[in-house]
This record gives structure tokens, C-alpha cells and sequence, in this order.
């Protein structure tokens, strides 16, 4: 299929599939299980200026969009998805500036993220507030000059590793999500401190841990945006960003398929290898329709995005469905076309099942993803548009 | 400090296959790669730049689509790359490849070190880096795995033996022929790729580089090439399974069957 990338593009994917091969693929089941967080990878990436793709030129970077960004996560996913959500989740935490920020917070902030000095980490889910993110408690108390944040974050991804944290936190509790406001905490600021790092069932290398804040003084500088912009901002985010982690999952399911096509082509059953039987084609088939299909979806999502389209929230929602429910199959179908050595530790497969499930949890449930589908739909309807 | 890398693009041999009838390489789909020892040598003059200061200039004589290879070598750090190509090279052995390098590395006015890889990955012969001295007049060092230090015109390495290194010291300029124990390469950067893309490279012809042309190409090479073939595979061969004690004696008794004598010391 050709999606006519760019020269550039092209080096970015071939670039990004080097440092996959090379770098990722070797370490991957090591970090599966130790649970380590592979910086020497972020080093390698940061190195390779893979972290510039998507921000703007002006603050040190190659002026790509999602779509570059994109091309990077699909790449390195198909090696681990764990080790490339170190890359993913610092640029979910550097949207918001690279949207919202002002002209000194760009300045300060985005050229580090840009040379991968440092990373970033997004923070609005907590115990209280997942699906229903209008729930969060934490509360960013104006004082001052400053904000006092109070309040629990929940399973951050690059908590604790990344340095600069977008956190959503009401400005104006009685306002409700209307009093909701983003604020950029560094890692260093005095009330800030982590809880233990999460035991996951996959993207184990990733590194998820709780965000606790205690009378955290911040100065008002670090706001984003404007006071009671909070939850605009954060789903302005997301809207950007799920194309992310379709691609985190389109990465999972092209790297589960072809694992899948190699060894059909060895195992030798009934004197024949299994890629000779129909059963195991059909199987190979259906997984990469799906996986173009998802590809094309996720593709077309982030390219409106870059094109500067105002409403993305539906395609952008249809692509993390898509492609993460493709990822969640094409990995289970994977481990039984190895069979009994699918099952094992010692093929990638089962890892890679492990790591699909999560794309199908984060950056909002699929379940609340197709309710946006839906209410898009509805009202367009309503409006009488086609 | 003026570093000077020669480097050769080779057919990535791992892909390579010999036809039978013609005994030649199969060169159709076969990608044209850095020669890999020649990797190592490029990414020790970027580091000795980053830790000396000064430019680190490519050179590759070879024909057009050489470029490529050069360009590569900007993606991995090299500041300056030249592809010395002319028909007038076509045919050279190592006497005549190493005689024009020489005189290119003289026309971009020597260099304090020159480094290449230890050899080739489709000739072997190792013999252009000594070469090159030769025809600069200047110290060539093989097989360096670690550059210690340079300082006042003077530089110490290790050079790599069978057994244990030798540690040398040399007065600059210099030539060094790197082994892989040497360093890792880094990986390319997307800014090094794009200056690559954007990068200049001039093409140093014969005159250019006032090489006498009975020096060069085929009139220049004293080597012919007979024959090349690929080597019988060993046929035969007899495998003895079991416990050690058993396979001993019984490859004992075959070797003394067969008359060769064993000798207790």
C-alpha cells in the first residue's frame, strides 16, 4: 500500500524501524520482566532527533505533526510497545504546551523536550475520575502568585521518570469542570512526590505510577491556557493524541503478524509447513486486512489533524478504536498460530498480547470512544448536516 | 586536528551470492553498504573531533553512486565528504587504489590523522591503508582497537594481536586501521540525515588531483585476477556420537587405521 510519504517521512519511519531492530527488539523481553525503564533507549531516540519530529521548528524541532510522530510510535511499537511508551506519553505530555502554551512556556520547555533532555507525562485521570475525567478532586487552590495543588493522580504513564507534568486540577471547585484549570508542574517542585510504581500485565517497561500532591506550590506562570480551560485542554489533547496510540497499536499488531508469518513458513506439522494449510491462511489474511485497515484509518486521522481540521474528535476516536480492537485480535490470533510456543515466554507473542489490551483501556475506554462516535453522529444529525 | 577517513562501499556481503557458472557475485538486488570496518573509522574521527576539535573530512574513490555512501557518513557525523571518481581509476588493484587516495588526501592538503577499517568486506586485503602511507611517507599503525591519547604531535594506541595488544606510540600525521573492538557506532540522527540530503559533494577527478595516469586504473595494477571460484565444499567427514571416553578412543583407532601416527608428549 502506498500512503505517500514524504522523503523526509520516509527517513523518519526508517529511521525510527533502525533504532526498533537494533536497539528495542534485543531488550525487549529483558525489560518485560525486569520492569526497567529503558532510558538508555529515550538516550538513543533523543540522539537520533526523534523527538523533534512533532514540534514546531521555531522551538528546536522538525516541524512535523502527529502524523511524524505517528510514523515513530507504529515503528518502535512493533518491537515493544512498553519501551515506545516512554516516546508516546512525552509527547501526550508535550501537546498541550506545543497547543496551549505561551510564548515563554514554549520557549522554556519545548527545545528540551524537542532534544529528548527531558520527558513530559499528561495527568488527569485519578482514583475518582476515569471514564468520567469531569470527576477529578484535585483542586489548584489560586494564592498569591501561585497555585496550592492538592489532590491524587492516578496511573500516569512516565510518572516519576518524566520532569514536566500537565496536570488537570479545578481552579474554582464549585465550578465544577468549568473551574477546571492546566497547570504545568515540574518534577522538582516542593509537594510533589510519586507513589509506587504500578505492576502491570504489559507495557511493562513502561513506567505508571501514582502522582501525589500536597499543598504543591506552583507558580501562576505555569498556567496553560486560561483559568476553567482545564478540561479543554485536556480533551483538545486527547483528540490529538489518540491517533498515538492507534499507531501504538497498529505497531503491536504488524509486529504480532509478521512473528505470525514467520513461523507458519518453519513449523513443520504433517509433514508440511503450516502456512500450507487453510486454517492458518485465512487467519494470516484476515490479520492483515485488518492491520491495512487500521493503518489507513490511522493514517487519514492523524493527517487531518496536521491539516489543521477544527472538529478530529470522531476520527480521531474511530482510529484508537479501530486499530486498538485490531491489535487485541490480530495479537490473540497470533499467539494461536504458534500455538503451544505462543503461549511461552520465549516467543514474543504472548507479550505482545499482553501489551494490546492496555490500547484498548487508555486515553479513554473504547466504550466511551464510540460514545463519542455516536454523539458525533447524532448531532450532525440534529443539525441537518450530511 | 584535520581528520581525514577513507572510507569503500562494498556489496553488503550477508545478501551476497557467487553464480556457479561464472564464479562472479550476483550483484542484481544486492544493496551497496559502508564497508563495515570502515564504520568504525568514521565514528572514531567524529569522536575524536567532538573530544579535539577541528573537521572530519570523507573521502571514497570509487564511481558515482559511491556518493551514497558518503553521504551516509554526513548522517553519521562527517562534516566534508569528496568522491574521487574518474573512468581513469576503473580496474585499480590495492597499489593503484592506495596511490590515488594518497594523492587525493595530498590535494585536500593531509590530514593529522587518517583512519580507515582494517579492510574491505569484499576484497579483504587490508593492504590500501599501508599503501596510502607509503605513497604520503607517513607511519601507518593496523589493527588499532583504542586510541589513548594525542597529544604534542604524538599519539599512543593499541594495536590488536592474536594474543593480548601492542601499545605504540607514533609521531603525526599518521595512518590508522580500525578493528571493530574499537568503538560502536552511533546511529544516524534526522538532522545528520537532512545536512546529507543538502550536502555538497564535490567529485575530485584524476587531474584534479595531479595522479600520474600510467599510475592508475588497470595500467596502474600490477595484480591479475586468474580465476575466482568458490572453494569445494570438505566432503566426507565422519561424526562419532557419544560419551567422551568412547568417541576418543574411537577416533583414536580410526586415525592410527589410517596410518597417522599420534604422538604422546
Amino acid at each position: 500500500m502506498n500512503y505517500f510519504l514524504t522523503e523526509d517521512q520516509k527517513m523518519i519511519k526508517d529511521l525510527a524501524a533502525q533504532i526498533a531492530r537494533e536497539k528495542i527488539a534485543p531488550i525487549a523481553a529483558e525489560l518485560d520482566e525486569s520492569q526497567e525503564f529503558p532510558w538508555e533507549v529515550v538516550k538513543t531516540l533523543a540522539k537520533s532527533d526523534l523527538f523533534r519530529v512533532f514540534v514546531p521548528s521555531e522551538y528546536e524541532g522538525l516541524g512535523g505533526g502527529m502524523f511524524e510522530m505517528c510514523l515513530v510510535v507504529e515503528e518502535l511499537s512493533k518491537a515493544c510497545s512498553g519501551i515506545a511508551l516512554a516516546y508516546a506519553a512525552s509527547g501526550l505530555g508535550t501537546i498541550p504546551i506545543i497547543l496551549y502554551g505561551n510564548e515563554e512556556q514554549k520557549k522554556k520547555y519545548l527545545p528540551r523536550l524537542a532534544a529528548g533532555e527531558i520527558l513530559a507525562a499528561f495527568a488527569l485521570t485519578e482514583p475518582g475520575a476515569g471514564s468520567d475525567a469531569a470527576g477529578i478532586k484535585t483542586t489548584a487552590k489560586p494564592d498569591g502568585d501561585s497555585y496550592v495543588i492538592n489532590g491524587t493522580k492516578q496511573w500516569i504513564t512516565n510518572g516519576g521518570e518524566a520532569s514536566i507534568y500537565t496536570v488537570v486540577a479545578l481552579t474554582d471547585p464549585e465550578r465544577g469542570v468549568r473551574g477546571s484549570s492546566t497547570i504545568l508542574v515540574e518534577k522538582d517542585h516542593p509537594g510533589f512526590t510519586f507513589g509506587k510504581k504500578e505492576n502491570k500485565m504489559g507495557i511493562r517497561a513502561s513506567a505508571t505510577r501514582e502522582l501525589v500532591f500536597q499543598d504543591c506550590r506552583v507558580p501562576k506562570t505555569n498556567l496553560l491556557g486560561k483559568e476553567g480551560m482545564g478540561f479543554l485542554v485536556a480533551m483538545k489533547t486527547l483528540d490529538q493524541s489518540r491517533p498515538g496510540v492507534a499507531s501504538q497499536a497498529l505497531g503491536i499488531a504488524q509486529g504480532a503478524m509478521d512473528k505470525a508469518i514467520e513461523y507458519s513458513r518453519e513449523r513443520h506439522q504433517f509433514g508440511k509447513p503450516i502456512s500450507s494449510f487453510q486454517g492458518i491462511q485465512f487467519m494470516l489474511a484476515d490479520m492483515a486486512t485488518q492491520v491495512e485497515a487500521a493503518r489507513a484509518l490511522t493514517y487519514a486521522a492523524a493527517r487531518s489533524i496536521d491539516s489543521g481540521e477544527k472538529d478530529v474528535s470522531r476520527m480521531s476516536a474511530m482510529a484508537k478504536v479501530f486499530a486498538s480492537d485490531t491489535a487485541m485480535r490480530v495479537t490473540t490470533d497470533a499467539v494461536q498460530v504458534l500455538g503451544g510456543y505462543g503461549y511461552m515466554k520465549e516467543y514474543p507473542v504472548e507479550k505482545m498480547m499482553r501489551d494490546a489490551k492496555i490500547t484498548q483501556i487508555y486515553e479513554g475506554t473504547n466504550q466511551i470512544q464510540r460514545e463519542v462516535i455516536a454523539l458525533g453522529l447524532i448531532k450532525e444529525s440534529v443539525r441537518g448536516k450530511k | 586536528m584535520k581528520i581525514i577517513v577513507c572510507i569503500k562501499q562494498v556489496p553488503d556481503t550477508t545478501n551476497v551470492r557467487i553464480n556457479p557458472e561464472t564464479n562472479t557475485l550476483v550483484r542484481e538486488g544486492v544493496q551497496s553498504i559502508i564497508n563495515p570496518f570502515d564504520v568504525y573509522a568514521i565514528e572514531e574521527g567524529v569522536r575524536l573531533k567532538e573530544k579535539h576539535g577541528g573537521t572530519v573530512t570523507v573521502i571514497t574513490m570509487g564511481p558515482p553512486q559511491a556518493a551514497e555512501a558518503l553521504r551516509e557518513a554526513i548522517s553519521l557525523g562527517a562534516d566534508a565528504a569528496y568522491l574521487v571518481s574518474d573512468r581513469a581509476f576503473a580496474g585499480a588493484d590495492t597499489l593503484a587504489t592506495a596511490y590515488a587516495l594518497a594523492c587525493a588526501v595530498r590535494h585536500l592538503g593531509g590530514a593529522d590523522v587518517i583512519l580507515m577499517g582494517r579492510q574491505a568486506i569484499d576484497g579483504d586485503t587490508g593492504q590500501v591503508g599501508p599503501g596510502v602511507a607509503e605513497n604520503l611517507d607517513i607511519s601507518h599503525i593496523t589493527d588499532i582497537r583504542k586510541i589513548e591519547e594525542i597529544a604534542d604531535g604524538r599519539i599512543v594506541v593499541e594495536r590488536l594481536l592474536e594474543e593480548g595488544y601492542a601499545r605504540i606510540a607514533a609521531r603525526l600525521p599518521v595512518i590508522l586501521t580500525v578493528v571493530k573492538e574499537i568503538n560502536t557506532p552511533r546511529l544516524p540522527s534526522l538532522k545528520g540525515k537532512l545536512a546529507a540530503k543538502k550536502a555538497e559533494i564535490p567529485v575530485l577527478k584524476a587531474a584534479d588531483i595531479g595522479a600520474e595516469v600510467e599510475r592508475l586504473g588497470l595500467n596502474g595494477s600490477p595484480t591479475q585476477v586468474m580465476k575466482i571460484f568458490t572453494p569445494p565444499k570438505p566432503g566426507g567427514g565422519k561424526k562419532f556420537t557419544g560419551e567422551p571416553p568412547q568417541t576418543v578412543g574411537a577416533l583414536l583407532s580410526e586415525l592410527t587405521a589410517a596410518g597417522i601416527t599420534i604422538r604422546k608428549r
